[in-house]
């Protein structure tokens, strides 16, 4: 099972993005809970859209990776994997436990952010 | 390494916020500015309103996706390049193909790795300006190519100006010409000379197009002018050879075939040089005698290398002169093989309708190279029984206010002149200066033209005419008048000329005299002229041409007059 957070990759965005790496962070923290949110909406016990799960699973899982949180990337990848797939069943249960990573993955990179604070 | 291009415009076009601003963040520090939109329906109103020179666009996208969103933006940039790279997590080799099938030039895949999305930024810049280039080189091309075929239209028109005095149309001249002759180098000439005979050329210059073109007009100036005054094949020859020599460059020159058709004498004088041969057809079929190429082309040698010797022919009625360019026999088919000459004397060979000869001539190039020809020029000459009554008139520029009506001038041409010099030129240009002879021009100069060519060919070289009554003499004839002019040491041609005014009008007293032994004028004139008989020929012409023509006793002496109202 992959790892929470690449420290590699977050040192290289911090190289890239200089003093902007802390609006970073908290943009994608921002857009993560705003999808998460689709995620719950889309997959409606009674009435589950594939088609939007798959596009913001899709989503969701390239930013995460770009952003270093691997194992969170995989478990979208799962997700969109199994909608594609027409797949309905035990959707809102990978979708727990992507919420519950995602918590594990904010509480790094707000440790991370306080090493910014001047 | 290649310089990094200036800042370009970059669309971003990513549903992720966090994507969006890291790539923007790389993009701008590598000193570009930055677009931003978050779906494709936002990329497409941007690219219309901003014009970006490249795009990075996210394949998944909400309400239009990358790949709708690149087919519009593609079809909106229409024959300008904008690179589109696609930013895609897609792994699937059909997904990242149906990138470049939708108009991506290229993808990147997440996690970014920022060097290889500038070297690929920096790839597409460079063949953005690639297109950019050839665009631009394209319309010049284009402006450059109308200019030159307006250059073309305005050289042909006026070459059309300075044509359009010849007498192709002529009954007795068949010709087959391209549309493109002009600017294939191929020249066709016909002009009669004051004297009613007719002087033909074929021309083809080397090169295509203006070049080409440009040397044709000297020359159809000088062919017309000299033709007009009266000037015979050799000095024509001359003029021309010269000109070209004088204004064309070193590489360019031009094969030519001239003729001078004198069908009151029945004979083809000929100048071949650098055409195909070019054939005398007899009216009976009995030979088929090859005018060859005996000489350089035109333009080619220096006036004292240039050899303006003709060759002459006996020519009867219905005989036919045909020449050819060599478009004609380097007709190839399919296999690169050549029409070539043996190809063309089958086909002359083989005809039975003289009307016939050429269409079966371009009936058998067609059938050999599988298509029709464009590029070739035939023209055929038929030697007619009647000489025309009636002589071309000449025409004058000048007001007619001054003509002198009471002089009298003499010449004596000796030996060395009588080699290489035509004084009939300048003395029929004085004689029409007397406004009351113009309209005897015609008559003028082809009295003038007998008589000096009998005191010539007959009194100083001491030629005997009655070998010109075969076709073998013929030759001999020809043969011995050029070695016997090139070996002349003595001798005289004595011309005088005399205008007295008489009542309204006047009168005009030539008479030439020779060195010659003469010959028994009175038996002579006495003779009848019998059908063949060319001896009694020109003294008819004389007698039928002007009034008083009169021989002395020894036949040294011819005088004839004219009168004007």
């Amino acid at each position: 099972m992959s790892i929470h957070l690449d420290y590699s990759v977050l040192s290289a965005l911090q190289d890239v993005m200089e003093d902007e790496y802390p609006t970073l962070l908290d943009v994608f923290l921002k857009d993560s809970e705003l999808r998460l949110l689709q995620l719950r909406s889309a997959a409606d016990d009674r009435n589950p859209d594939l088609q939007a799960l798959s596009l913001t699973a899709h989503s969701f899982k390239g930013s995460s990776s770009n952003m270093g949180a691997l194992r969170l990337s995989e478990l979208c990848r799962q997700l969109e994997e199994r909608a594609r797939q027409q797949e309905s069943s035990g959707l809102t249960e990978l979708i727990g436990k992507i919420d519950t990573e995602y918590l594990t993955v904010r509480r790094l990179f707000n440790a991370e952010r306080q090493f910014f604070i001047d | 390494m290649l310089p990094v291009p200036k800042g370009l415009r970059i669309l971003i076009a990513d549903d992720s916020a966090s994507d969006r601003l890291l790539l923007a963040t790389i993009v701008a520090r590598q000193g570009h500015w930055v677009l931003s939109a978050a779906n494709g329906l936002e990329a497409v109103a941007l690219f219309s309103s901003e014009r970006p020179h490249l795009i990075l666009m996210d394949a998944m996208m909400p309400l239009m996706d990358g790949f709708e969103a690149a087919r519009r933006i593609k079809a909106m940039a229409g024959e300008a390049l904008v690179p589109i790279i696609f930013l895609t997590s897609l792994t699937q080799g059909e997904a990242l193909a149906r990138c470049l099938d939708a108009g991506g030039d290229d993808f990147i895949s997440k996690p970014y790795n920022p060097l290889v999305l500038a070297a690929k930024i920096n790839a597409m810049n460079r063949l953005r300006l690639l297109q950019e280039t050839v665009l631009q080189q394209r319309d010049l091309i284009a402006t450059h190519h109308e200019y030159l075929l307006n250059e073309q239209r305005v050289a042909k028109a006026v070459f059309d100006q300075i044509a359009h005095s010849g007498c192709l149309g002529a009954a007795n001249i068949r010709y087959l010409q391209s549309p493109y002759a002009l600017f294939n180098g191929d020249l066709m000439l016909a002009a009669y000379t004051p004297a009613g005979h007719m002087h033909v050329l074929l021309g083809d210059f080397t090169g295509h197009g203006l070049p080409a073109a440009v040397g044709a007009m000297p020359l159809a100036e000088v062919f017309y002018g000299m033709t007009a005054k009266g000037y015979g094949l050799v000095e024509i020859l001359r003029e021309m050879n010269a000109k070209l020599k004088r204004i064309l460059p070193v590489d360019m020159f031009c094969c030519a075939t001239l003729l001078c058709v004198n069908l009151e004498r029945r004979q083809v004088e000929v100048w071949n040089g650098g055409l195909p041969d070019g054939y005398l057809l007899r009216a009976d079929r009995s030979e088929r005698v090859p005018l060859a190429s005996r000489h350089l082309p035109l333009g080619v040698l220096s006036v004292n290398g240039f050899d303006p010797r003709t060759e002459v022919h006996p020519l009867a009625p219905g005989d036919r002169i045909f020449l050819l360019s060599d478009g004609v026999l380097d007709t190839s088919d399919s296999h690169d093989q050549l029409f070539g000459v043996q190809r063309l004397r089958d086909v002359l060979a083989a005809n039975l309708q003289p009307d016939l000869l050429i269409e079966e001539i371009l009936h058998a190039l067609n059938d050999f190279g599988g298509k029709a020809r464009d590029d070739v020029s035939l023209l055929e000459i038929t030697a007619t029984d009647e000489v025309s009554d009636s002589l071309p008139t000449l025409t004058y520029s000048d007001s007619g206010a001054s003509s002198p009506l009471d002089w009298s001038a003499s010449f004596e041409f000796r030996a060395s002149t009588l080699r290489r010099f035509n004084p009939l030129p300048y003395i029929l240009q004085l004689l029409l200066e007397v406004h009351g002879l113009r309209s005897q021009g015609g008559a003028l100069h082809a009295v003038m033209g007998e008589l000096y060519s009998n005191a010539l060919e007959h009194g100083v070289l001491g030629l005997d005419s009655s070998l010109k009554h075969d076709a073998l003499g013929f030759a001999r004839y020809y043969e011995q008048r050029a070695s016997r002019l090139e070996a002349l040491q003595d001798g005289f041609v004595r011309v005088s000329v005399q205008i007295e005014p008489m009542g309204q009008g006047g009168r005009l007293t030539i008479s030439v005299e020779d060195s010659g032994d003469g010959f028994d004028a009175p038996y002579v004139l006495n003779l009848e002229p019998a059908e063949d008989e060319l001896y009694g020929r020109g003294m008819r012409l004389v007698r039928e041409l002007s009034r008083q023509a009169r021989w002395s006793t020894d036949g040294r002496t011819a005088s004839v007059e004219f009168f004007w109202e």
